[in-house]
Protein backbone atom coordinates (compact mmCIF):
# COMPACT_ATOMS: atom_id res chain seq x y z
CA UNK A 1 0.00 0.00 0.00
CA UNK A 2 1.27 3.47 -1.31
CA UNK A 3 1.44 5.96 2.65
CA UNK A 4 -1.98 7.81 3.46
CA UNK A 5 -2.99 10.05 6.10
CA UNK A 6 -6.10 8.56 8.37
CA UNK A 7 -8.85 10.66 9.32
CA UNK A 8 -11.70 9.97 11.21
CA UNK A 9 -15.12 11.51 10.51
CA UNK A 10 -16.65 12.62 13.80
CA UNK A 11 -19.83 14.15 12.30
CA UNK A 12 -21.34 15.11 8.64
CA UNK A 13 -22.25 18.73 9.74
CA UNK A 14 -18.88 19.95 8.11
CA UNK A 15 -16.95 18.00 5.62
CA UNK A 16 -15.02 21.15 4.05
CA UNK A 17 -11.68 20.05 5.02
CA UNK A 18 -12.03 16.12 3.15
CA UNK A 19 -12.64 17.55 -0.24
CA UNK A 20 -9.40 15.95 -1.50
CA UNK A 21 -10.30 12.41 0.77
CA UNK A 22 -11.22 9.52 0.08
CA UNK A 23 -13.98 8.13 2.16
CA UNK A 24 -13.49 4.78 4.00
CA UNK A 25 -16.91 2.73 4.99
CA UNK A 26 -16.06 -0.99 5.45
CA UNK A 27 -13.27 -1.01 3.07
CA UNK A 28 -13.59 -4.61 1.35
CA UNK A 29 -13.25 -3.09 -2.09
CA UNK A 30 -11.04 -0.53 -0.87
CA UNK A 31 -8.40 -1.63 1.11
CA UNK A 32 -8.39 -4.47 -1.43
CA UNK A 33 -7.79 -2.17 -4.19
CA UNK A 34 -5.10 0.03 -2.03
CA UNK A 35 -2.91 -3.73 -2.06
CA UNK A 36 -3.23 -3.85 -5.78
CA UNK A 37 -2.24 -0.17 -5.41
CA UNK A 38 -5.30 0.59 -8.20
CA UNK A 39 -6.73 2.66 -5.75
CA UNK A 40 -3.88 4.92 -3.77
CA UNK A 41 -5.26 8.08 -1.74
CA UNK A 42 -3.11 10.42 -0.25
CA UNK A 43 -6.23 10.88 2.55
CA UNK A 44 -8.40 8.18 3.73
CA UNK A 45 -11.47 9.45 5.96
CA UNK A 46 -13.04 7.10 8.07
CA UNK A 47 -16.64 7.75 8.14
CA UNK A 48 -17.68 4.82 9.82
CA UNK A 49 -18.52 6.59 13.04
CA UNK A 50 -19.97 9.46 12.20
CA UNK A 51 -23.58 8.98 13.18
CA UNK A 52 -24.96 7.20 9.63
CA UNK A 53 -25.65 3.78 11.02
CA UNK A 54 -29.54 3.85 11.67
CA UNK A 55 -32.51 3.08 9.71
CA UNK A 56 -35.49 5.42 10.54
CA UNK A 57 -39.12 5.19 9.36
CA UNK A 58 -40.54 9.04 8.88
CA UNK A 59 -42.60 11.24 6.40
CA UNK A 60 -44.07 8.40 4.55
CA UNK A 61 -40.36 6.97 3.84
CA UNK A 62 -37.72 5.27 4.87
CA UNK A 63 -33.97 5.97 5.68
CA UNK A 64 -30.64 3.73 5.78
CA UNK A 65 -27.56 5.74 6.80
CA UNK A 66 -24.75 5.38 4.72
CA UNK A 67 -22.91 3.35 7.42
CA UNK A 68 -25.09 0.42 8.09
CA UNK A 69 -23.84 -2.59 7.20
CA UNK A 70 -25.78 -4.83 4.77
CA UNK A 71 -26.00 -7.61 7.79
CA UNK A 72 -28.15 -5.43 9.23
CA UNK A 73 -30.03 -3.66 6.57
CA UNK A 74 -30.72 -7.14 5.06
CA UNK A 75 -31.98 -8.62 8.87
CA UNK A 76 -34.25 -5.54 9.62
CA UNK A 77 -37.89 -6.91 10.35
CA UNK A 78 -39.48 -3.88 8.20
CA UNK A 79 -36.84 -4.42 5.21
CA UNK A 80 -37.60 -8.24 5.35
CA UNK A 81 -41.21 -7.29 4.99
CA UNK A 82 -41.78 -4.64 3.22
CA UNK A 83 -38.82 -4.16 1.25
CA UNK A 84 -37.74 -8.20 0.52
CA UNK A 85 -35.94 -7.50 -2.99
CA UNK A 86 -33.63 -5.88 -1.12
CA UNK A 87 -32.94 -7.82 1.90
CA UNK A 88 -32.99 -10.80 -0.73
CA UNK A 89 -30.58 -8.93 -3.11
CA UNK A 90 -27.80 -8.08 -0.32
CA UNK A 91 -28.34 -11.42 1.25
CA UNK A 92 -27.32 -13.05 -2.77
CA UNK A 93 -24.15 -10.96 -2.48
CA UNK A 94 -20.52 -11.67 -1.30
CA UNK A 95 -20.21 -13.54 2.70
CA UNK A 96 -21.84 -13.61 5.77
CA UNK A 97 -17.78 -12.08 6.75
CA UNK A 98 -18.31 -9.41 4.03
CA UNK A 99 -21.40 -8.69 4.64
CA UNK A 100 -20.86 -7.88 8.07
CA UNK A 101 -18.35 -5.13 7.28
CA UNK A 102 -19.82 -3.72 3.94
CA UNK A 103 -21.55 -0.67 3.68
CA UNK A 104 -24.59 0.77 2.38
CA UNK A 105 -22.83 3.31 0.99
CA UNK A 106 -19.70 1.39 -0.09
CA UNK A 107 -21.93 -1.19 -1.57
CA UNK A 108 -22.94 1.52 -3.91
CA UNK A 109 -19.24 2.79 -4.80
CA UNK A 110 -17.54 -1.09 -5.13
CA UNK A 111 -15.82 -0.91 -8.50
CA UNK A 112 -16.01 -3.46 -11.24
CA UNK A 113 -14.42 -6.84 -10.70
CA UNK A 114 -13.42 -6.82 -14.13
CA UNK A 115 -10.34 -9.23 -14.27
CA UNK A 116 -8.28 -6.59 -16.83
CA UNK A 117 -9.06 -3.97 -14.27
CA UNK A 118 -7.53 -5.64 -11.42
CA UNK A 119 -4.27 -7.05 -13.47
CA UNK A 120 -1.58 -3.90 -13.39
CA UNK A 121 0.18 -5.50 -16.33
CA UNK A 122 -2.74 -5.89 -18.63
CA UNK A 123 -4.17 -2.25 -20.54
CA UNK A 124 -7.72 -0.88 -19.04
CA UNK A 125 -9.00 2.36 -19.82
CA UNK A 126 -11.30 2.34 -15.63
CA UNK A 127 -7.77 1.86 -14.07
CA UNK A 128 -5.11 4.13 -17.07
CA UNK A 129 -7.01 5.90 -19.10
CA UNK A 130 -6.09 5.67 -22.53
CA UNK A 131 -4.50 2.21 -22.12
CA UNK A 132 -6.77 0.29 -23.89
CA UNK A 133 -9.31 -1.80 -23.20
CA UNK A 134 -7.88 -5.95 -23.10
CA UNK A 135 -11.27 -7.62 -21.96
CA UNK A 136 -13.18 -6.59 -25.39
CA UNK A 137 -11.45 -9.18 -26.90
CA UNK A 138 -10.08 -10.90 -23.78
CA UNK A 139 -11.87 -13.71 -21.82
CA UNK A 140 -15.36 -11.40 -21.18
CA UNK A 141 -17.61 -13.80 -20.12
CA UNK A 142 -18.51 -11.55 -16.98
CA UNK A 143 -18.95 -8.18 -19.30
CA UNK A 144 -21.68 -6.01 -20.37
CA UNK A 145 -23.89 -6.42 -22.99
CA UNK A 146 -26.00 -2.90 -22.50
CA UNK A 147 -24.98 0.94 -22.68
CA UNK A 148 -21.13 -0.36 -22.96
CA UNK A 149 -18.38 1.70 -24.82
CA UNK A 150 -15.50 0.87 -27.08
CA UNK A 151 -13.27 1.71 -24.37
CA UNK A 152 -15.04 -0.06 -21.49
CA UNK A 153 -17.12 -3.58 -21.14
CA UNK A 154 -17.07 -4.28 -17.25
CA UNK A 155 -19.92 -4.06 -15.61
CA UNK A 156 -21.27 -2.73 -11.34
CA UNK A 157 -21.14 -5.70 -9.65
CA UNK A 158 -23.41 -4.78 -7.32
CA UNK A 159 -26.69 -6.98 -6.08
CA UNK A 160 -27.91 -4.53 -3.80
CA UNK A 161 -27.86 -1.44 -6.39
CA UNK A 162 -29.75 -3.44 -8.57
CA UNK A 163 -32.42 -3.58 -6.07
CA UNK A 164 -31.77 -0.20 -5.03
CA UNK A 165 -32.54 0.90 -9.04
CA UNK A 166 -35.63 -1.22 -9.29
CA UNK A 167 -37.02 0.34 -5.99
CA UNK A 168 -36.77 3.77 -7.00
CA UNK A 169 -34.48 4.32 -4.38
CA UNK A 170 -32.43 7.82 -3.59
CA UNK A 171 -29.27 8.34 -2.67
CA UNK A 172 -29.03 11.71 -0.30
CA UNK A 173 -25.63 13.31 -0.50
CA UNK A 174 -23.42 16.45 1.28
CA UNK A 175 -20.76 18.24 -0.31
CA UNK A 176 -18.16 19.91 1.33
CA UNK A 177 -19.26 23.13 0.44
CA UNK A 178 -22.81 22.27 2.70
CA UNK A 179 -24.48 21.74 -0.21
CA UNK A 180 -26.64 18.24 -0.44
CA UNK A 181 -28.02 16.46 -3.42
CA UNK A 182 -30.82 13.64 -3.90
CA UNK A 183 -29.93 11.38 -7.01
CA UNK A 184 -31.74 8.26 -8.10
CA UNK A 185 -30.37 5.34 -7.33
CA UNK A 186 -30.81 4.64 -10.87
CA UNK A 187 -28.58 7.55 -11.74
CA UNK A 188 -25.91 7.40 -9.42
CA UNK A 189 -23.57 5.13 -11.78
CA UNK A 190 -22.77 6.50 -15.20
CA UNK A 191 -22.46 4.69 -18.66
CA UNK A 192 -18.36 4.16 -19.42
CA UNK A 193 -18.61 6.47 -22.81
CA UNK A 194 -15.16 8.39 -23.22
CA UNK A 195 -14.52 8.35 -19.44
CA UNK A 196 -14.55 4.66 -18.16
CA UNK A 197 -12.19 6.01 -15.09
CA UNK A 198 -15.42 7.71 -14.02
CA UNK A 199 -18.25 4.57 -11.62
CA UNK A 200 -20.50 7.08 -10.84
CA UNK A 201 -21.49 10.76 -10.59
CA UNK A 202 -20.37 12.25 -7.05
CA UNK A 203 -18.33 14.75 -7.11
CA UNK A 204 -14.75 14.70 -5.39
CA UNK A 205 -15.25 14.60 -1.50
CA UNK A 206 -19.09 14.47 -2.10
CA UNK A 207 -20.32 11.81 0.52
CA UNK A 208 -23.30 9.66 0.86
CA UNK A 209 -25.35 10.38 3.52
CA UNK A 210 -28.22 8.32 3.83
CA UNK A 211 -30.62 6.25 1.00
CA UNK A 212 -34.09 6.87 1.22
CA UNK A 213 -37.01 4.16 0.08
CA UNK A 214 -40.86 5.16 -1.34
CA UNK A 215 -42.58 4.30 2.11
CA UNK A 216 -45.09 2.27 -0.25
CA UNK A 217 -43.11 0.08 -2.86
CA UNK A 218 -45.05 -2.08 -5.24
CA UNK A 219 -46.20 -5.65 -3.41
CA UNK A 220 -44.84 -8.12 -5.88
CA UNK A 221 -41.27 -8.43 -5.45
CA UNK A 222 -38.12 -10.59 -6.33
CA UNK A 223 -34.79 -10.70 -6.72
CA UNK A 224 -33.20 -13.89 -8.84
CA UNK A 225 -29.12 -14.32 -9.03
CA UNK A 226 -27.59 -16.34 -11.86
CA UNK A 227 -24.28 -17.27 -11.06
CA UNK A 228 -21.31 -20.08 -11.28
CA UNK A 229 -21.23 -21.33 -7.77
CA UNK A 230 -24.55 -21.22 -5.42
CA UNK A 231 -22.75 -19.01 -2.70
CA UNK A 232 -20.00 -16.59 -2.87
CA UNK A 233 -19.83 -15.67 -6.50
CA UNK A 234 -20.48 -12.67 -8.40
CA UNK A 235 -23.61 -12.17 -10.81
CA UNK A 236 -23.58 -13.43 -14.79
CA UNK A 237 -27.29 -12.26 -14.88
CA UNK A 238 -29.20 -10.91 -11.79
CA UNK A 239 -32.31 -9.48 -11.75
CA UNK A 240 -34.80 -7.84 -9.64
CA UNK A 241 -38.92 -7.09 -10.48
CA UNK A 242 -41.12 -5.38 -9.11
CA UNK A 243 -44.88 -4.48 -9.78
CA UNK A 244 -48.32 -4.40 -8.45
CA UNK A 245 -51.11 -6.59 -9.99
CA UNK A 246 -54.40 -4.32 -9.68
CA UNK A 247 -57.69 -5.54 -11.78
CA UNK A 248 -55.89 -7.77 -13.77
CA UNK A 249 -53.40 -5.39 -14.80
CA UNK A 250 -49.69 -4.87 -14.16
CA UNK A 251 -48.97 -1.67 -12.16
CA UNK A 252 -45.74 0.21 -11.04
CA UNK A 253 -43.57 -2.38 -12.93
CA UNK A 254 -40.07 -2.24 -12.61
CA UNK A 255 -36.94 -4.47 -13.46
CA UNK A 256 -33.71 -3.94 -12.94
CA UNK A 257 -30.58 -6.07 -14.54
CA UNK A 258 -27.33 -6.93 -12.77
CA UNK A 259 -24.44 -8.26 -14.51
CA UNK A 260 -24.94 -6.64 -17.91
CA UNK A 261 -23.99 -2.79 -17.62
CA UNK A 262 -21.81 -0.64 -16.22
CA UNK A 263 -24.20 0.36 -14.53
CA UNK A 264 -27.66 -1.07 -12.43
CA UNK A 265 -29.78 -1.30 -15.63
CA UNK A 266 -33.20 -0.13 -15.02
CA UNK A 267 -35.01 -2.30 -18.31
CA UNK A 268 -37.64 0.75 -19.25
CA UNK A 269 -38.33 -0.03 -22.45
CA UNK A 270 -39.25 -3.65 -20.58
CA UNK A 271 -41.35 -1.59 -18.18
CA UNK A 272 -42.99 0.45 -20.89
CA UNK A 273 -44.30 -2.52 -22.77
CA UNK A 274 -45.78 -4.32 -19.40
CA UNK A 275 -47.46 -1.81 -17.46
CA UNK A 276 -51.06 -1.40 -17.53
CA UNK A 277 -51.36 -4.73 -19.15
CA UNK A 278 -52.60 -8.22 -18.34
CA UNK A 279 -50.05 -10.93 -17.27
CA UNK A 280 -49.30 -12.84 -20.42
CA UNK A 281 -46.00 -15.06 -20.81
CA UNK A 282 -46.01 -13.99 -24.63
CA UNK A 283 -46.14 -10.26 -23.65
CA UNK A 284 -42.78 -10.53 -20.60
CA UNK A 285 -41.33 -12.17 -24.07
CA UNK A 286 -41.75 -8.99 -26.30
CA UNK A 287 -41.31 -7.03 -23.46
CA UNK A 288 -37.74 -8.24 -23.16
CA UNK A 289 -37.34 -8.50 -26.53
CA UNK A 290 -38.12 -4.82 -27.06
CA UNK A 291 -35.09 -3.93 -24.34
CA UNK A 292 -32.66 -6.19 -25.80
CA UNK A 293 -32.76 -4.71 -28.95
CA UNK A 294 -29.57 -2.55 -28.56
CA UNK A 295 -27.45 -5.64 -26.63
CA UNK A 296 -24.17 -6.65 -28.39
CA UNK A 297 -22.06 -9.44 -27.37
CA UNK A 298 -18.54 -9.38 -27.18
CA UNK A 299 -17.58 -13.63 -27.62
CA UNK A 300 -18.09 -15.12 -24.63
CA UNK A 301 -20.61 -13.10 -22.82
CA UNK A 302 -23.25 -13.61 -26.01
CA UNK A 303 -25.28 -15.85 -24.25
CA UNK A 304 -26.21 -12.96 -21.63
CA UNK A 305 -28.60 -11.20 -24.58
CA UNK A 306 -30.86 -14.24 -24.09
CA UNK A 307 -30.37 -15.35 -20.49
CA UNK A 308 -31.64 -11.93 -18.98
CA UNK A 309 -34.86 -12.08 -20.80
CA UNK A 310 -35.51 -16.08 -19.47
CA UNK A 311 -34.53 -14.50 -15.98
CA UNK A 312 -36.63 -11.93 -16.44
CA UNK A 313 -39.48 -13.54 -18.03
CA UNK A 314 -39.81 -16.68 -15.90
CA UNK A 315 -39.69 -14.19 -12.48
CA UNK A 316 -42.57 -12.24 -14.08
CA UNK A 317 -44.65 -15.58 -14.64
CA UNK A 318 -43.82 -16.72 -11.25
CA UNK A 319 -44.94 -13.46 -9.55
CA UNK A 320 -48.16 -12.65 -11.51
CA UNK A 321 -49.56 -16.82 -11.03
CA UNK A 322 -48.50 -17.81 -13.85
CA UNK A 323 -46.53 -20.63 -12.71
CA UNK A 324 -43.04 -21.83 -12.17
CA UNK A 325 -40.42 -22.21 -14.73
CA UNK B 1 2.23 6.15 13.63
CA UNK B 2 -0.88 6.77 15.17
CA UNK B 3 -2.59 5.21 18.90
CA UNK B 4 -4.54 2.57 18.71
CA UNK B 5 -6.51 1.41 21.97
CA UNK B 6 -8.04 -2.15 21.27
CA UNK B 7 -9.27 -5.92 23.48
CA UNK B 8 -8.06 -9.15 21.70
CA UNK B 9 -9.19 -12.26 23.37
CA UNK B 10 -9.54 -10.32 26.57
CA UNK B 11 -6.38 -8.38 27.18
CA UNK B 12 -6.36 -4.69 26.10
CA UNK B 13 -3.82 -3.40 24.58
CA UNK B 14 -2.25 0.10 24.14
CA UNK B 15 -0.42 0.65 20.77
CA UNK B 16 1.09 2.44 17.73
CA UNK B 17 0.23 1.26 14.44
CA UNK B 18 1.52 2.71 10.55
CA UNK B 19 -1.96 3.24 9.31
CA UNK B 20 -1.84 0.95 6.49
CA UNK B 21 -1.64 -1.98 8.87
CA UNK B 22 -4.27 -4.57 8.79
CA UNK B 23 -6.32 -5.85 11.86
CA UNK B 24 -4.81 -9.40 10.64
CA UNK B 25 -1.00 -8.28 10.58
CA UNK B 26 -1.40 -6.33 13.53
CA UNK B 27 -2.77 -9.74 15.55
CA UNK B 28 0.11 -11.49 14.27
CA UNK B 29 2.99 -9.56 14.02
CA UNK B 30 2.78 -6.81 16.41
CA UNK B 31 0.59 -8.92 19.18
CA UNK B 32 2.43 -11.81 17.90
CA UNK B 33 -1.02 -14.03 18.12
CA UNK B 34 -0.89 -16.41 15.62
CA UNK B 35 -3.92 -18.24 15.48
CA UNK B 36 -5.89 -16.37 12.64
CA UNK B 37 -3.76 -17.13 9.12
CA UNK B 38 -3.04 -15.24 6.12
CA UNK B 39 -4.28 -17.28 3.60
CA UNK B 40 -5.01 -15.07 0.54
CA UNK B 41 -4.83 -11.56 1.94
CA UNK B 42 -7.37 -10.04 0.01
CA UNK B 43 -10.64 -11.47 1.38
CA UNK B 44 -11.20 -14.62 -0.76
CA UNK B 45 -10.30 -17.28 1.89
CA UNK B 46 -11.57 -16.89 5.40
CA UNK B 47 -8.40 -17.94 7.56
CA UNK B 48 -7.79 -14.63 8.55
CA UNK B 49 -11.47 -14.54 9.68
CA UNK B 50 -11.70 -12.83 13.85
CA UNK B 51 -14.92 -11.78 15.52
CA UNK B 52 -15.19 -8.02 16.05
CA UNK B 53 -17.31 -6.94 18.28
CA UNK B 54 -19.62 -9.93 18.09
CA UNK B 55 -19.92 -9.84 14.26
CA UNK B 56 -17.11 -12.22 12.01
CA UNK B 57 -14.87 -10.53 9.57
CA UNK B 58 -11.94 -10.92 7.51
CA UNK B 59 -9.40 -8.98 9.26
CA UNK B 60 -6.95 -8.71 6.20
CA UNK B 61 -9.13 -6.42 5.11
CA UNK B 62 -9.54 -3.76 7.71
CA UNK B 63 -7.21 -1.57 8.76
CA UNK B 64 -6.43 -1.21 12.54
CA UNK B 65 -6.68 1.65 13.13
CA UNK B 66 -10.51 1.41 12.34
CA UNK B 67 -10.97 -0.49 15.61
CA UNK B 68 -9.75 1.79 17.89
CA UNK B 69 -12.00 0.34 21.36
CA UNK B 70 -12.85 -2.64 19.50
CA UNK B 71 -13.40 -6.16 21.53
CA UNK B 72 -11.73 -8.67 18.84
CA UNK B 73 -11.51 -12.85 19.29
CA UNK B 74 -9.65 -14.86 17.61
CA UNK B 75 -9.35 -18.68 17.82
CA UNK B 76 -7.22 -18.48 20.96
CA UNK B 77 -9.96 -16.64 22.75
CA UNK B 78 -12.81 -19.51 22.13
CA UNK B 79 -11.28 -22.52 24.10
CA UNK B 80 -12.10 -22.00 28.47
CA UNK B 81 -8.53 -22.31 29.57
CA UNK B 82 -7.14 -25.87 28.38
CA UNK B 83 -11.07 -27.08 28.11
CA UNK B 84 -11.55 -26.75 24.24
CA UNK B 85 -14.39 -24.79 23.16
CA UNK B 86 -17.68 -26.98 22.03
CA UNK B 87 -17.08 -26.29 18.19
CA UNK B 88 -13.00 -27.41 18.66
CA UNK B 89 -14.14 -30.54 20.50
CA UNK B 90 -16.67 -31.24 17.98
CA UNK B 91 -13.87 -30.67 14.89
CA UNK B 92 -11.79 -33.27 16.30
CA UNK B 93 -14.08 -35.85 16.52
CA UNK B 94 -15.38 -35.13 13.22
CA UNK B 95 -12.32 -34.63 11.75
CA UNK B 96 -13.32 -31.56 10.35
CA UNK B 97 -9.72 -30.48 9.25
CA UNK B 98 -6.44 -32.05 7.49
CA UNK B 99 -3.69 -29.49 6.95
CA UNK B 100 -5.10 -27.01 10.03
CA UNK B 101 -4.41 -24.15 7.46
CA UNK B 102 -7.86 -23.12 7.12
CA UNK B 103 -9.39 -24.17 10.38
CA UNK B 104 -8.84 -21.11 12.95
CA UNK B 105 -10.72 -19.26 10.29
CA UNK B 106 -13.38 -21.94 10.51
CA UNK B 107 -13.57 -22.06 14.09
CA UNK B 108 -14.08 -18.40 14.23
CA UNK B 109 -16.68 -18.33 11.54
CA UNK B 110 -18.57 -21.16 13.12
CA UNK B 111 -18.69 -19.65 16.32
CA UNK B 112 -20.06 -16.52 14.84
CA UNK B 113 -22.86 -18.67 12.60
CA UNK B 114 -23.82 -20.48 15.58
CA UNK B 115 -24.83 -17.00 17.47
CA UNK B 116 -26.40 -15.25 14.08
CA UNK B 117 -28.79 -18.42 13.84
CA UNK B 118 -29.41 -17.83 17.76
CA UNK B 119 -30.30 -13.69 16.63
CA UNK B 120 -32.10 -14.77 14.12
CA UNK B 121 -30.28 -13.56 11.42
CA UNK B 122 -31.09 -14.34 8.11
CA UNK B 123 -28.89 -15.75 5.03
CA UNK B 124 -30.70 -16.01 1.29
CA UNK B 125 -31.76 -19.22 1.93
CA UNK B 126 -33.61 -18.73 4.99
CA UNK B 127 -37.38 -18.68 4.47
CA UNK B 128 -40.03 -16.81 6.16
CA UNK B 129 -39.86 -18.83 8.88
CA UNK B 130 -37.32 -18.76 12.08
CA UNK B 131 -33.76 -19.93 11.08
CA UNK B 132 -33.24 -23.51 11.12
CA UNK B 133 -29.50 -25.07 11.11
CA UNK B 134 -30.05 -27.16 8.24
CA UNK B 135 -26.93 -28.14 6.64
CA UNK B 136 -27.98 -26.10 3.77
CA UNK B 137 -27.81 -23.05 6.05
CA UNK B 138 -24.71 -24.09 7.41
CA UNK B 139 -23.09 -24.41 3.89
CA UNK B 140 -24.36 -21.14 2.69
CA UNK B 141 -23.09 -19.51 6.05
CA UNK B 142 -19.34 -21.14 5.58
CA UNK B 143 -18.89 -20.41 2.24
CA UNK B 144 -16.44 -17.78 3.08
CA UNK B 145 -14.57 -20.49 4.52
CA UNK B 146 -12.63 -22.08 1.86
CA UNK B 147 -10.94 -25.27 2.45
CA UNK B 148 -8.46 -26.68 0.17
CA UNK B 149 -8.31 -30.31 1.98
CA UNK B 150 -11.98 -30.23 1.12
CA UNK B 151 -12.95 -31.22 4.74
CA UNK B 152 -16.39 -29.62 4.12
CA UNK B 153 -18.55 -32.59 4.58
CA UNK B 154 -17.20 -32.76 8.34
CA UNK B 155 -16.59 -29.36 8.83
CA UNK B 156 -20.33 -29.32 8.66
CA UNK B 157 -21.20 -32.33 10.33
CA UNK B 158 -18.56 -30.69 13.31
CA UNK B 159 -21.29 -27.41 13.17
CA UNK B 160 -24.40 -29.18 13.29
CA UNK B 161 -23.50 -31.52 16.23
CA UNK B 162 -21.91 -28.36 18.17
CA UNK B 163 -24.95 -25.77 17.69
CA UNK B 164 -27.06 -28.79 18.12
CA UNK B 165 -25.26 -29.26 21.28
CA UNK B 166 -25.42 -25.60 22.75
CA UNK B 167 -29.42 -25.63 22.39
Amino acid sequence: MKPFEYERLENTHDLSAFANGRYLGGGTNLIDLMKHQIETPDVLVDVTRAGMDTIEERDEAVFIGSQVSNTNLAAHPLIRKRYSVLSTALLSGATQQLRNKATTGGNFLQRTRCQYFYDTKRACNKREPGSGCDAMNGLNRFHAILGESENCIAVHPSDMAVAMAALDAVVLTRKPDGSERRIPAADLHRLPGDRPELDHVLEPGELIVAVELPGEPPKLQAYRKVRDRSSYAFAVVSAAVVLDVEDGQMRNVRIGLGGVAHKPWRAAKAEAVLEGQAPDTALFMRAMDTEMADATGHGHNDFKISLAPRVVVSMLKELTGLGEN
Amino acid sequence: MYPLNLTVNGTAHDVEVDPRRTLLDLVRETLNIKGPKKGCDHGQCGACTMIVNGRRINSCLSLALTHEGDEVTTVEGLADGKELHPLQQAFVEADAFQCGFCTSGQLCSAAALIDEIKEGLPSVVTGEDPVELSDEEIRERMSGNLCRCGAYNNIVEAIRSAAGDQR
